[in-house]
Formats: structure tokens, sequence, C-alpha cells
């Protein structure tokens, strides 16, 4: 337990912190952007890397590899969205059946729980073997560039007429629909967008540890969540542009790493890592509720008061 | 411009909430006709406002807008004809985008949204001159999230959005109700300033008496989901409260809504 094994674990908290902040900025979509928790990124996280395996290990190029894997994610939304605005079903459920039914296709794809991926076969984009290697093969400088590549197109695409149109599906429907948008459209277009981000975080995720397993993806929405929180609650007050905003999702994500470094540095189990993230979502989720309620006591109080 | 005929609409029909809420309904709107809709709680009123802009589909009967069959349309795609200011002020904009957005998305009303530019600069200053019009200051404050605006700018903001797009028909459900007496007139005027200015086809729900008489060349009243009174022109300029109330008694057969009306 000595302060060198931690330093030791930096590159690679700095790495995967930002491979899963793709993640958390395709749950921002969904939560923040549209409103809707979408459970379905629990399946997506594990279908984008099986994705990217699967066609990797058949020969096809990475980079078309990863577009597969993009495109992956995209029907898993296109699957939610449809379950909620043509069949009527809650957005929270549609997601958990989505999820559930990927669960059978993750299988499917893989043909086993967990297939393996060597990086002196294929020519990976980023490996954990290279963590503390100088110059562009290390997987921090590529998930930062993917991160940033990523930030860029979200901020111009919400400032286009049809991200206008989605901000506003999430900001208010009635709104929306009044001004002539199809808000049933919209939201598919969010979950699609926003779970086709998730698989592509998958697909650099399988690629960083050398696998895919069908068990990856569980209770990724909840680290996303994580991810935004965290990034919302240091940094609310000063980023108030959108691309600003999603850089505080990056940093969460990397800081949510770094807390899950320490908890193992401190002896307790990687398996013990699930519930601690619940309950900092929890706790995090909690504190405006307690905020309002107690102050709402207080100002009731001091209007009687003065009567 | 507007034409309803023979509408039904009620809700949960079979149960004990079994209401009727729009009964053989039938209005027909001129181009440029400037109507105040008035009538009790549960009237139909509100539900009649409804049906036309698609937030709810009619049982039976047609709707037509500008000689377009609109009743099967979904509400977004009714929307190319229809500007609407609600009730609540929080209804009609999207707080946590800018004024500016706001706008934009309304100015986009109608039209396919593709991936070009949400907001031109060109649009801004258009915007800018647009809401010196309102007098409220909002110009300066192009960027302000509409969350922080009061309710009074909210409304009067919702209207410059709803008739942004010169729409075929404007419709106004109690749009001043949720305001302070001063602001819901400065609303008022607003409407009737750019309704004159535009001819815009118009139909205005109030629980205010006065301000039925007071705007528009039409009165319509609604009575149990139907049109119980229609006045209009040298008529409706010389219709007083006492006048009006006398009549709606008449048609109705019940005192009832004497204080509702008056008061409220």
């Amino acid at each position: 337990m000595d302060l060198f094994s931690l330093l030791n674990m930096m590159p690679g908290v700095a790495a995967q912190g930002l491979i899963w902040s793709i993640m958390a900025i395709g749950v921002y979509i969904t939560y923040k952007v549209l409103d809707v928790a979408d459970l379905t990124v629990d399946g997506t996280m594990c279908t984008g890397g099986a994705v990217f395996i699967m066609l990797t290990l058949s020969g096809c190029n990475v980079w078309v590899a990863m577009l597969g894997a993009f495109l992956s994610g995209m029907l898993a939304g296109l699957a939610t969205g449809l379950l909620h605005t043509a069949c009527g079903i809650p957005a929270i459920l549609a997601g958990i059946l989505t999820q559930l039914s990927l669960y059978s296709v993750n299988l499917r794809i893989m043909g086993q729980a967990n297939r393996p991926i060597s990086v002196d076969q294929y020519d990976l984009l980023v490996s954990a073997r290279n963590v503390r290697e100088m110059g562009l093969d290390n997987p921090i400088v590529v998930s930062l560039i993917f991160a940033a590549v990523t930030i860029v197109v979200l901020y111009w695409y919400f400032g286009t007429e049809q991200g206008c149109a989605l901000r506003a599906t999430g900001a208010n429907p009635n709104m929306a629909r009044a001004q002539g948008i199809n808000t049933s459209f919209t939201k598919v277009l969010g979950l699609m967008l926003s779970n086709g981000l998730v698989a592509l975080s998958a697909a650099l995720l399988a690629q960083y540890q050398g696998f895919a397993d069908v068990n990856s993806g569980r209770g990724a929405i909840v680290i996303g969540l994580a991810a935004v929180i965290i990034g919302e609650v240091l940094f609310s007050k000063i980023f108030r542009n959108f691309a600003l905003k999603l850089v505080a999702v990056v940093i969460g994500s990397i800081l949510y790493y770094l807390v899950y470094q320490v908890v193992i540095w401190l002896g307790l189990r990687s398996d013990d890592m699930k519930l601690i993230t619940a309950l900092i979502v929890a706790l995090f989720l909690s504190i405006p509720y307690w905020k309002k309620r107690y102050f709402g006591k207080k100002a009731r109080k001091g209007a009687g008061a003065s009567c | 411009m507007l034409e309803l005929k023979h509408v039904y609409k009620t809700f949960n029909p079979g149960t004990v909430n079994e209401k009727q809420a729009l009964v053989d309904l039938n209005l027909s709107l001129q181009e440029g006709d400037f109507v105040t809709v008035i009538g009790g709680n549960g009237a139909g009123k509100s539900t009649m406002l409804n049906i036309i802009s698609g937030a709810y589909p009619v049982d039976t009967g047609t709707i037509t807008i500008g000689g377009v069959d609109v009743t099967k349309l979904p509400e977004h795609k009714r929307a190319k004809f229809i500007g609407r200011v609600f009730q609540d002020p929080m209804m009609g904009t999207a707080a946590t985008m800018q004024i500016e957005e706001n706008l934009a998305l309304a100015s986009r009303r109608g039209k396919r949204r593709g991936l070009k530019v949400g907001i031109t600069n060109s649009e801004r200053e258009q915007y800018k001159e647009m809401l010196k019009v309102l007098g409220l200051g909002l110009e300066e404050r192009l960027t302000t999230k509409v969350g922080l605006l009061s309710g009074g700018q909210r409304q009067a903001l919702t209207l410059l959005m709803a008739t942004l797009q010169r729409p075929k028909l404007l419709l106004l459900d109690e749009h001043t109700a949720a305001l302070d007496p001063k602001t819901a007139a400065k609303v008022l005027a607003a409407t009737e300033e750019i309704v004159n200015r535009d001819h815009l086809t118009t139909l205005m729900i109030t629980h205010n008496m006065r301000d039925a008489i007071a705007h528009g060349n039409r009165l319509v009243m609604l009575y149990e989901g139907r049109v119980v009174l229609d006045i209009s022109g040298e008529e409706k300029k010389r219709l007083t409260v006492e006048n009006l109330l006398e009549q709606f008694n008449r048609v109705s057969g019940s005192q009832e809504a004497d204080d509702k009306l008056l008061l409220s």
C-alpha cells in the first residue's frame, strides 16, 4: 500500500477514464439533453466491443471495425427508441428490454462469453501495454484525441437546426411539438447517437483490455451517471458553454477512475466498486433534493415570521 | 380559414369519469377573424383549442385549416399552420435554452430542420428588432436563458414565437390568466397590436368578459361542448357585460355562471 504503487497506476487511470468518458458523453446526451434515463447502455457497452473484435478477427481494418461498432450501438438505440416512441413503452422500461435482449445478442455475436484479441497480431488503436510509452501509440493520447473530436463534433451538431430541435425536445416536449418538431423522431435520433458513442467507447475499451466480455457492460449506466454528476457538481458554476460541460464530463470520468484506483489501492476488491459507485451516484443525486427540502422549510418559516 | 364540422370529443368513454367535452361542435372562421371565446369551467374551450392544434385527436368530425383537412395530421405537422400561446407561461418556451435559441426554433416552424447552423447572425439582428417592439428590454438579453424571465416576459416571448412565422391560425388559450393585471394588460395590448398588424386569424379564450368584449370582431360562447352564442359585427360592438350575462343565462337556462365569469 505504498504511494509509489498508486502513482504507478495513474497512466492507467487517465487512459481508462478517457475511454469511459466517451461513454459518459453518450449518457450525458440522453440523461441531460433528452431528459431520458437510458438503460440500453449496459448492453451497448458490450455490443460495441463484441462487434469490434469479431470484425477485426474476421480481417476487417480497425477503422472499419470501429465504424461497425458505432453502427451497432446506433441500432441498439434505434430499438430502444422505437420501443419507446412507436410502442408507447416508458423510456426506462424500453431501455431495460433492449439491454436484456442485447445479452443474448452479444453472446450470439461473440459465440462465447469472452473473446480475446492480441495487440501482437492485430493493428489495434489502443492497448494497455503501451500506457507508459511515449508517442502516438500511447492509449492516453489516442483516447484523448477521440474524446476531443467527439466534443468538437457534438458541439457543432447541437448548434445545428436538428441539434437545437433535439435539445428543445428534452427541454420542453410540448413547446417542441408546438414549434413543429417531431419529438418521436428527435428522441429516437438522440438515443441512436448516444448508444453509438457508447459502442465506440466499448470498442476502444475492448482494445485497451485486449478482450470483450459479455459482462463488461454491467452497471455501465451508473458509471456514466457518476462521471456526468461528478463533472456537474465540480464545474457547473464555471463551465456554462456546452463544449465545456462535455469537458466536465470527461474530467468527471477520469476522477471516477482515480477514486476507483484509490479504493483498490486501499485494499478493497474491485468487486466492491459497483456498490461504491452506486452509493456515490445515490448521494450526489440526493443532494439537490435535500437542499431544496431544507432550504424550502427555512424559507416558509421566514415568511411566517415576517407576517 | 378554420372549419370545425360536427366535432365530438369524449374523455374516458365508458367509465364513471366519462366527460363529453365537445358535442357536435361547429365553427367557421373567416380569414382575418379575431374571435374571443368565453364559457364556464368545463365548457370545452381548451378542449376545442387542443383538438384544433392536434394535442388530442377528435372522436368524429373534421377540422380544416385554410382548405386543408388536418383531422388526421399529428400535432407537429399541424404546427406548420398554427401558432399557439398557452395559459401556463412555462409551457410555451424552453426554459434551459436562450431567448435567441427559442426564437430560432420558432422561426423554423413547419420547415425541415437539417444540419445548417441553428441561428444565423442576420437572424439575431432581426430578433433584436422584434423584441424591441415588446418594450420589455429583452433585445439586450438575447443569450439569457428563458428560465430566468418573469411569467409576463415569457408569455410575451411565446406570443412573438407563435407569430414569428406568420401562422394561418393563432390560438391563445387564456394566455394572460396566470399574470398579474398590469402584466396581463401589457401582453394583451401586444397581442392586439400583432394580430392587427399581421391580420392574423385568431381564436382567443378568455375568462374575462370585459376582455372578450373589448377585443376581436366576433365573440363565441361555449356551453357544454357546443357554441351557444355567436355575436359579431355591430352587435358585438354594442355588447356590454350585463347584456352578455343575460344572454348567457337565457341560453344555458341557469344563473350559476354569473359569479364565476364576472369575478374571474
